[in-house]
């Protein structure tokens, strides 16, 4: 077995997975019930999936500059992933797309109408905007 | 997140700021101006001297129109806690990534989620920040709501059947929060963690958890 064989059958398995993750958050987009949990299923398991895909063309191309351009998609995915996640989550929870009956738990509903009773209370408060 | 990336225009017009103020203002920015260089070459592929130059000046430019102020460095780094702390993120970066990934593709329902208020120890912006995104890039967890002013993260949980799940999460994010801090937090933010252990967390999450 020589080493392009081997290199060969963990490039194949890096494209399975990735492309089993891909297929699995297109599913979750499908299956879960609001829009955040939505964001659950297609920011997350393709954080993994894109590194499955980036290692596997990695392992074809072994050009150091081709893998500080890989590394750089990584890190400014992993840093841009979770803002829209944030910021697609933050609008969902306040325009009230979360049905609060659906949650186990909601301790941030508390948080904002104490907000907003301090609000009411003192004087008008930029940090603490009313929600809806 | 947001409250921490809005410009602060006061810092900007000091007018004449003496010569070591400037020095200081340099190094802080370095690592980032560094950055962008090795960015601007690795985006063009090649490392020579006129990809070096056009970098410096197009680093200088746009850290001059898209001013931000600057990150507070705590000026202390662990290597070993740092490799820690990114060997345990990327394992569980791999193991909730499966599990979500089983959890959309498998004919069952579909479990109930949570909101919940994590109250953290320290008192860095940079550390919150980092804490967040690294619960955010971990499936399951989501980050709704960040109140700086209050060191709380809201954040929204996949999969949580019961209390104990609730309180897994919470125990979770005080974790990942300790081994950032032990990497890169400040000697106060670290103190802060050793006094104020898990087991203080847990009796604060308790005050909580007693609902109406």
């Amino acid at each position: 077995m020589n080493l392009d064989l081997v290199l060969d059958i963990l490039t194949g398995s890096c494209l399975v997975l990735g492309a089993f993750l891909s297929l699995a958050a297109g599913v979750g987009l499908l299956r879960f019930p609001d829009a955040i949990a939505r964001m659950h299923a297609t920011t997350k398991p393709q954080i993994l999936g894109l590194l499955f895909i980036l290692a596997a063309i990695a392992l074809q191309d072994r050009r150091w500059t081709t893998v500080l351009v890989l590394l750089t998609i990584l890190v400014f995915q992993m840093l841009t992933a979770p803002i829209s996640a944030h910021m697609v989550g933050r609008a969902g929870y306040r325009t009230g797309v979360v049905a609060p009956g659906s949650l186990l738990v909601d301790e941030l509903e508390r948080a904002i109408e104490e907000a907003q009773r301090d609000v009411v209370e003192e004087s008008p408060d930029d940090s603490n905007p009313p929600p809806r | 997140m947001s409250a921490g990336l809005n410009a602060d225009p006061v810092a900007k017009d000091v007018a004449e700021p003496d010569r070591r103020e400037v020095r200081q203002r340099l190094w802080q920015q370095l690592p980032l101006l560094i950055a962008l260089v090795v960015l601007w070459m690795v985006l063009w592929g090649q490392f020579t001297a006129l990809s070096l130059v056009t970098g410096v000046i197009v680093a200088i430019v746009v850290t001059r129109v898209f001013y931000l102020p600057p990150v507070e460095l705590s000026g202390r780094i662990n290597p070993w806690y740092l490799l820690v702390f990114l060997s345990h993120f990327f394992l569980d970066v791999a193991v909730a990534s499966f599990q979500v990934a089983f959890q959309a593709v498998w004919p069952k329902p579909v479990p109930h989620s949570s909101v919940i208020g994590i109250q953290l120890r320290t008192r860095s912006d940079l550390i919150m920040t980092l804490d967040a995104i690294a619960m955010s890039l971990v499936p399951g967890s989501l980050v709704v709501e960040a109140d700086r002013e209050r060191s709380t993260l809201y954040l929204h949980t996949f999969a949580t059947e019961s209390l104990e799940d609730v309180e897994a999460m919470r125990r979770k994010v005080l974790v990942v929060e300790a081994r950032i801090v032990r990497a890169i937090g400040s000697k106060a933010d670290l103190e802060r963690i050793r006094s104020n252990g898990p087991r203080a967390a847990e009796a604060h999450s308790g005050e909580r958890e007693a609902r109406s």
